[in-house]
């Protein structure tokens, strides 16, 4: 079920559309800032609020890279792999990411803290290789640098 | 020399007050626009020659030129910002967002004004959080000072002012793309015509542009069209923020003449290469641009004179390769990011990208061989302008043909070598 706060929310900028579907997107990512993920649950939540089938809300899911259908940890860490990174050395951050806290790319760690993710461009590329946990950019990754972001998150 | 887009910027790179904005003229181009008929506004924005700073450059008060006016003209009508800054390399509109909201905010009132608009979104990326939060307090800023909603500033004219945070993918830039995914649709690009400017939104006349295109416009209204020439080294008129990134000693943002030479851009303002490392080329304007190469450093960072080298002005945020970094390698990301990236409506372009990209990672890992040269030739004739749906497969093989031309011999190292000679 949809908690009260998700609904305020998601009534609360309905009125920036002249319809609902025009919220799918929006409203899948209110759910996901409050549960981390949009569930087979939330989805039909959401069907009956806006009216929207499940397939056709699913269909949008998919499409968008940010809306995520599988649980997560309790932080997501988002690598950019674009072009001005991999320059300065993303594959090498992703190698020590993926080793430091023992999961592949795309994986959770085993005690739930953090999900790997890849991502495009983050529009750090003066200051890459970048990446975004949790919303905060951290800029000028290199080895020393990556521990101490990653020890910021418990 | 004048920078009126980066001009107020903070040293903290906190976001300019509205308090700070005013004093330093703020909102004086919005209250000059509202004496004026929108026609005129536009006129102005036409005289200017202000060109889209998205990457295709098209000169914006034309583009508005095709909007429906006067009393039987549907509506609502809508102004969009494509604040969906996505292009590998570029990382100018986050800047402008960050640190003046303000001045976005100002420029897309005076464009809705023109175009006489009801109703504006700004469409942002997801992961632009710090944009959102700055952008939300300076629209709340701009309602509270009735430079938004209704009847502003006792003129008549009204503009409600929505800000849209997008879930990703890189198509959303296409704008008729972008208006499918803010109707809260998988983001298909749209067949043209009709063109936004008279079907759009809701099937309403819409406006789209870039965040940097609209920051200009107040600026013009306020100070006029000679004035924006005088800015501007070229025809083309106005200021560019260029960027660099990649091996150079300063990689930053630079808001310059129109038409700066490159040379000056890369080694006076980057502060050239990193020691020990030698410039081998450069995307001038993005992931979808064509590599420009030494032959080409003194060219002005314009529209046409880019073009007339061979490649485009695309963002003005260019990505330097230098001799220690495989150009087949780079050419290899920029494909697995246009692979991934093809939003799969039409078939050449999600099968023709994510074939492009096997051969560019096989070639990689030492396992080309000499028929894929061919292949990749054939590759960027086949997803050449007017086989695909849209610009975006014509944009991705760009750095790919250019790279075949430029870096022929290192294509050849890996085929012949079947390794890549950069990694160890």
């Amino acid at each position: 079920m949809l908690s009260g706060e998700e609904r305020r929310e998601i009534e609360m900028k309905l009125t920036d559309y002249p319809n609902k579907q025009a919220m799918s997107i929006e409203s899948m990512l209110i759910v996901q800032r409050h549960r981390g993920w949009v569930s087979d649950e939330s989805l039909r939540d959401l069907s009956e609020l806006l009216g929207l089938s499940v397939a056709d809300l699913d269909g949008v899911a998919t499409f968008y890279n940010l809306i995520r259908r599988k649980p997560v940890g309790r932080h997501v860490a988002l690598l950019c792999d674009s072009v001005s990174c991999w320059i300065m050395g993303c594959e090498r951050v992703r190698d020590q990411l993926c080793s430091s806290l023992g999961t592949p790319l795309g994986g959770t760690t085993a005690d739930g803290r953090f999900t790997l993710l890849p991502i495009v461009c983050l529009g750090a590329c003066d200051r890459a290789p970048a990446m975004m946990i949790d919303g905060k950019l951290h800029e000028d990754l290199d080895e020393q640098r990556i521990e101490e972001v990653l020890a910021q998150y418990e | 020399m004048e920078k009126p887009l980066t001009g107020n910027f903070r040293a903290d790179k906190e976001a300019v007050s509205l308090a700070e904005y005013e004093r330093a003229g703020g909102y004086q181009g919005l209250r000059a626009a509202l004496l004026m008929a929108p026609a005129d506004v536009t006129e102005l924005v036409k005289r200017s020659n202000l060109r889209g700073r998205g990457g295709a450059g098209f000169p914006t008060g034309m583009k508005w030129s095709f909007v429906p006016m006067g009393e039987d003209a549907p509506h609502p009508k809508y102004l969009v910002a494509n604040a969906d800054e996505m292009e590998p390399g570029t990382f100018k509109d986050r800047a402008l967002m960050e640190r003046d909201p303000h001045q976005l905010i100002e420029g897309m009132i005076v464009s809705a004004y023109a175009i006489d608009a009801d109703i504006g979104y700004i469409f942002l990326r997801g992961e632009y959080e710090r944009s959102y939060e700055r952008l939300a307090r300076a629209i709340a800023e701009a309602e509270a000072r009735n430079y938004l909603g209704h009847n502003i500033l006792g003129s008549g004219y009204s503009l409600i002012l929505h800000l849209h945070m997008s879930a990703g993918r890189y198509i959303c830039g296409e704008e008729t793309a972008l208006l499918n995914a803010l109707e809260g649709k998988r983001a298909h690009p749209r067949t043209k015509p009709p063109f936004p400017q008279v079907s759009g939104l809701w099937g309403k006349p819409t406006i789209v542009q870039n965040v940097e295109t609209l920051c200009n416009v107040h600026h013009i209204v306020n100070k006029g069209p000679e004035w924006f020439h005088g800015l501007s080294k070229t025809e083309d008129g106005g200021t560019k923020i260029y960027g660099v990134s990649g091996k150079v000693k300063r990689p930053g943002l630079w808001e310059l003449p129109m038409g700066t030479p490159m040379r000056e851009i890369l080694e006076d303002h980057a502060g050239g290469m990193r020691e020990g490392l030698r410039f081998r080329g450069v995307l001038p304007g993005g992931a979808s641009t064509d590599f420009l190469v030494e032959e080409h450093l003194d060219t002005p960072m314009d529209y046409g004179n880019v073009q007339k080298a061979g490649s485009r002005l695309g963002t003005g945020t260019m990505v330097v390769l230098d001799d220690q970094t495989c150009p087949v390698g780079m050419v290899w990301n920029l494909e697995h990011f246009f692979a991934q990236e093809s939003c799969g409506w039409c078939t050449p372009c999600w099968s023709g990208l994510a074939w492009t990209e096997k051969i560019l990672f096989a070639m990689e890992q030492g396992k080309g061989s000499i028929h894929d040269l061919e292949t990749l030739s054939f590759q960027t004739k086949f997803l050449a302008p007017g086989n695909t749906f849209c610009a975006f497969a014509p944009g991705a093989v760009e750095p790919l043909q250019s790279a075949l031309k430029y870096f022929a011999d290192d294509f050849r190292r890996h085929i012949d070598e079947q390794r890549c000679p950069w990694r160890q």
